[in-house]
């Protein structure tokens, strides 16, 4: 299916991340660590899409994900499509999943965590998949979607 | 459970609770044994505290271990802004168990995932504070002969107080009936209900203090606290709610008994203490003993 909208040249060998809330886009790139990478990326944001209102669409050439790394999108893009792309040809496509548990991407929201006071990576445990409830392992509050901040 | 941190009520199983109540209560009938002879345990307390320090205090002394430590971090390097994770680092090297209280939640289990040698939670915040949830199980059994299929009623702050939530936890594994009476501002948080429910465990709300006292076999008053609430002013509102006077004690179960983790500000009133169901002082003092199990299991002597 192509995007009438977006011209950007397809890529031979990557993956296409489909479905990314707009908002969300930049904060992708930060969790996924596109910045660092040295191929060929192309993005584009604030496309129609039924499902999500507005969507933002990233190409990265060269490079393949597994579930581990791909799954740290979940909590932001939850509806986030993967197609994988060999030589011109989606070959594979996936969804992302939440992982049960998360490390060093979201902040505790409890302002008296251990974590919000010394050096100390963020680790939860994920309780409810749908509603995007967190367990912190170390104060064992919970946040909730509507407190999730990424770091 | 060698060797191993003891951080929050939730790390124990069944089985570890019942293993420490059997030995608590062979060190109540010997206390004083020469079994932590060698052994020195560092007892970091960044937060106030009488009968946790102490208790802890006590029963490494009558087993024979030392003591190190501080009871408050103003006189450690804390004050120098040093951080936890070098401070427990820095303690570890002179002790062989580290026992800390400490405001900030997580803490504890921060310290343990760091430290050499075994933690224990003498309180984190408002998380947890497991060793209080062990001498009050060994409390009610001893008193009651029993923990099973009791009727348990829970005082005060039931939204804030941490000890009332690990209680809930632990006995929820002994089929209970739970009473709970509090204001509305004070009520048991809908997740732990959410586990009540999810366990099949009946319990009820009430915020009148007299309704559900006739049918307890445990009566657990806790404290308002004050240093819990962010707004002083709600605090004024409520501190006076829920105090337990003698005269509510008449139509009470013969084998009933009232605890409370102390310390108590008013919500027990002192015509209260000469009355034989009266046992918060005694449940102190179990305190000892249970402590004395879980140091020496965790420390592989026992």
């Amino acid at each position: 299916m192509k995007d009438k909208t977006l011209s950007v040249s397809a890529i031979k060998e990557g993956t296409v991340i489909d479905h990314i809330p707009a908002e969300q886009l930049f904060v992708v790139i930060s969790i996924l660590k596109l910045h660092t990478l040295e191929t060929q990326i192309t993005f584009g944001t604030n496309l129609q899409s039924r499902k999500l209102g507005k969507k933002a669409i990233i190409k990265i050439e060269g490079k393949f994900f597994d579930p581990v790394e791909i799954n740290r999108i979940a909590l932001v893009a939850p509806q986030a499509k993967l197609n994988i792309i060999h030589d011109y040809t989606v070959t594979e496509k996936r969804v992302v999943e939440v992982p049960d548990t998360i490390v060093g991407i979201a902040r505790c929201m409890n302002p008296k965590c251990i974590t919000n006071h010394e050096q100390v990576t963020t680790r939860f445990h994920v309780i409810d998949k749908k509603k995007v409830e967190l367990k912190c392992h170390y104060c064992e509050k919970i946040t909730d979607r509507k407190h999730l901040e990424i770091i | 459970m060698k060797n191993k941190s003891l951080v929050s009520i939730n790390d124990y199983s069944k089985e570890d609770y019942l293993e420490i109540l059997n030995l608590a209560e062979e060190f109540e009938k010997n206390p004083v044994q020469d079994i932590l002879r060698g052994y020195v345990i560092a007892t970091l307390f960044f937060e106030p505290s009488t009968r946790t320090r102490l208790s802890f205090e006590s029963a490494v002394n009558k087993l024979g271990g030392r003591i190190i430590g501080f009871t408050d971090a103003g006189t450690s390097s804390v004050q120098k802004g040093e951080s936890l994770k070098d401070t427990i680092l820095t303690v570890a090297n002179y002790s062989d168990l580290i026992v800390m209280r400490h405001p900030i939640e997580g803490s504890a289990r921060f310290a343990s995932e760091i430290s050499p040698v075994p933690i224990v939670n003498a309180g984190d915040g408002a998380n947890q504070h497991p060793t209080q949830c062990l001498l009050d199980l060994y409390s009610i059994r001893k008193t009651q002969g029993k923990l099973e299929n009791l009727n348990i009623a829970m005082v005060g702050d039931l939204k804030y107080g941490r000890t009332v939530h690990s209680l809930l936890m632990a006995m929820s594994e002994f089929n209970p009936t739970f009473n709970f009476i509090s204001p509305e501002e004070l009520k048991m948080p809908d997740s732990y209900k959410h586990i009540l429910k999810e366990k099949g465990i009946k319990y009820y709300e009430h915020t009148n203090l007299g309704d559900a006292l006739p049918y307890a076999d445990i009566i657990y008053m806790t404290r308002v606290q004050k240093e819990r609430f962010s707004d002083p002013i709600e605090y004024e509102k409520v501190k006076n709610a829920y105090i337990l006077r003698n005269s509510m004690l008449e139509n009470t179960k013969e084998n009933m008994r009232v605890l409370h983790p102390l310390p108590r500000v008013n919500e027990i009133n002192i015509d209260v203490d000469t009355n034989p169901k009266a046992y918060y002082f005694e449940q102190a003092l179990n305190g000892v003993y249970t402590r004395q199990a879980i140091i020496t299991k965790i420390l592989g002597i026992k």
